[in-house]
């Protein structure tokens, strides 16, 4: 809003400019700062004798010999099998986003060329099932998966993290495809084309920024659910978050704390980088929903 | 689209979410009726040269049979959810006879843990929402007031604390208030109290908690209200400049009525958030002082010796309708939106 109209005054200005920096720093501080002492030995970023050491590393000068030191990292890849952690993450993530793509395109595509009453209470439907906590849906899965011994495994994971994820991508899709014009394919359906082939080659090549901004979202709850993959899976297919609280657990070791620092600062940083290269999609995704309506 | 092609459309999605969502909260149901067997005690003789004693020890063999029999345990109607770990009727009546003050009762009850739980549940949900909306308004305002070349970095900085994951937010977070770390430290220094941390006060857990979930939940409320300011007219706003409407009148007379569907879009959505909160308690290794629904069930799924299926799934059932109160208002609206449409 750049009025021509409006002036500011400058003391509205400077309080302006104050707040948005307090604010950063209350937002990006925590994990600048996360960041900075994952490269420090654990008497360094917990000091028992004065926090400035984290600063100054004067822990990590006497211990390494340098002020700043990857062992952490390097130990919570191989000894903490972090590597093996992260791998499971990338095959969960890859293909929840894929299948979820898959089936909430074609569904929130019906949906959005439906006319009767179902297509609505559909909606309603997956507005409630969004609300449902994950947890209350786990401990209806537990039971009936260990029952038919398919508790632990990656596959299960992956179809019950799509299933989760399906009333949100239904409904964000459906949002989309709502703005794209139906004459687009009711022409094509004149044409002669069957439904899925108007939908596979008139409306999808015009759909890609709803569909990558679909893909955004289930890879977000793919790459940071916690409690589904804490849960289903066992010990050796755990995936990043898990792993992080399994370090945590485990104090026996002086460096775990530090393995789980590490581990935090590398699991966040993939995902930032995404977000700060689809800014725009994310902030889109988030919107579609509310603003259209 | 007939209904025929909607059907083939729609069937790969339905069928996932009827599997995955749908018949999870009936298993649930079932379950909750259920309890774990008891162990199957059996009663040994053990004689030795100064006579003979009779203990009482658990048939291993017999109470594993059992459970592999029927896996499920044995029926338990609603006592599961009346019992001292969820409503706890018995006890609460106990405790209406034997206290001499409401106070006191008041105390006794929510001592109880499923009462607890949702107590702070509760408090967090009332705590957290209108922050956030409050917060997520005066960024969105203030962002939107910055020269629009600049706007990309501080929109990425301002929504980080809502993309990672809640376990890692909390965790950064107990890292830095930790006494020995940066916060936690310089508090001890300020209010020269060696001894303070945030960690063991009952109160000062709560706090931390609800500006953690605060800290969490105002970017996603800042993003939806910043993209309803776009799309607030200019023409009304410039009129009520010449008019000579204060700043903080434009806000309330037409910006506000202006994005208000949105507010109760986003004051849902977190307040369906908020009251599943599980994640910050682990990452705050909270669980001694602040107990939410959702953690209660986790603890009883991750018990050592038997999972506790019926518990959990009995606390479940009432979360579900928890929700269910939560989304009923808004579910009743669109319901009469709709009949109104017809």
């Amino acid at each position: 809003m750049e009025y021509g109209l409006d002036k500011r005054s400058n003391a509205l200005k400077i309080f302006n400019t104050t707040f948005i920096i307090v604010w950063l720093l209350v937002a990006c501080f925590p994990f600048i700062w996360t960041f900075w002492g994952s490269f420090k030995v654990r008497a360094d970023f917990f000091s028992r004798a004065d926090w400035w050491y984290a600063i100054t590393a004067f822990n990590t000068l006497l211990e390494t010999g340098g002020k700043f030191t990857t062992d952490a990292y390097s130990q919570a890849w191989t000894e903490g099998e972090f590597w093996k952690a992260s791998r499971n993450t990338v095959i969960v993530t890859f293909f929840v986003v894929t299948i979820s793509l898959f089936l909430g395109t074609l569904g929130a595509y019906a949906l959005s060329r439906s006319t009767r009453n179902y297509a609505f209470w559909i909606l309603i439907a997956a507005l409630i099932f969004r609300a449902m906590p994950h947890i209350t849906l786990v401990s209806g899965y537990l039971f009936p998966f260990f029952q038919l011994q398919i508790w632990g495994i990656l596959p299960t994971t992956i179809v019950v993290l799509v299933a989760i994820n399906q009333p949100f991508t239904l409904w964000l899709l459906y949002s989309f495809f709502k703005t794209v014009p139906k004459e687009l394919d009711e022409s094509a359906l004149i044409d002669g084309c069957s439904y899925f082939q108007a939908f596979r080659h008139i409306i999808m090549p015009v759909m890609w920024p709803g569909v990558i901004t679909a893909g955004l979202f289930s890879l977000m709850l793919a790459y940071n659910d916690f409690t589904v993959t804490a849960l289903l899976l066992n010990q050796e297919n755990h995936t990043m978050v898990p792993k992080i609280q399994s370090y945590l657990g485990t104090n026996q070791h002086e460096g775990n704390l530090m393995w789980a620092v590490s581990a935090v600062v590398s699991a966040t940083a993939p995902l930032f980088m995404l977000v700060m290269f689809f800014q725009r999609q994310v902030i889109s995704g988030l919107t579609a929903g509310a603003v259209k309506g | 689209m007939p209904n025929k092609t909607f059907f083939w459309f729609f069937l790969p999605t339905g069928l996932a979410m009827i599997l995955f969502i749908g018949l999870p909260i009936i298993s649930t149901g079932i379950q909750s009726f259920y309890a774990q067997h008891d162990q199957v005690v059996k009663e040994v003789k053990k004689c030795d040269p100064f006579g003979c004693t009779v203990s009482i020890v658990v048939d291993q063999e017999k109470t594993s049979k059992i459970r592999e029999e029927k896996p499920l345990g044995k029926f338990n109607g609603f006592g599961t959810y009346v019992d001292r770990n969820h409503l706890a009727i018995e006890e609460i009546g106990k405790f209406w006879n034997e206290t001499n003050s409401f106070g006191e009762f008041v105390d006794q009850v929510t001592n109880l843990p499923f009462y607890k739980a949702l107590i702070f549940t509760l408090t967090y949900c009332l705590f957290v929402t209108p922050n956030v909306l409050l917060l997520g308004f005066i960024i969105a305002l203030s962002l939107n007031a910055v020269t629009r070349g600049i706007r990309g970095p501080l929109i990425f900085g301002t929504i980080l604390p809502m993309i990672v994951t809640p376990l890692v937010g909390s965790l950064v977070l107990f890292w830095m208030i930790d006494a020995e770390g940066i916060i936690g430290a310089n508090l001890q220094m300020l209010m020269n109290d060696p001894y303070l941390s945030l960690k063991s006060s009952k109160t000062l857990t709560w706090i931390t908690i609800i500006i953690y979930g605060i800290w969490h939940h105002s970017p996603f409320a800042f993003v939806v209200f910043y993209a309803a300011l776009q799309t607030v007219p200019q023409e009304p706003v410039e009129a009520a400049i010449i008019d000579g409407a204060s700043r903080w009148q434009r806000v309330r007379h037409i910006v506000l009525p202006h994005i208000y569907p949105v507010v109760t879009f986003v004051a849902l959505i977190s307040l369906m958030d908020n009251f599943r909160v599980f994640e910050p308690i682990i990452g705050f290794s909270a669980e001694g002082s602040a107990q939410s629904l959702s953690w209660l069930i986790y603890d009883n799924l991750v018990n050592e010796e038997v999972i506790l299926f019926g518990s959990a799934a009995a606390t479940s059932m009432m979360t579900i309708v928890g929700i269910a109160i939560l989304l009923a208002p808004v579910l009743i609206r669109t319901w009469k939106e709709f009949r109104t449409a017809r």
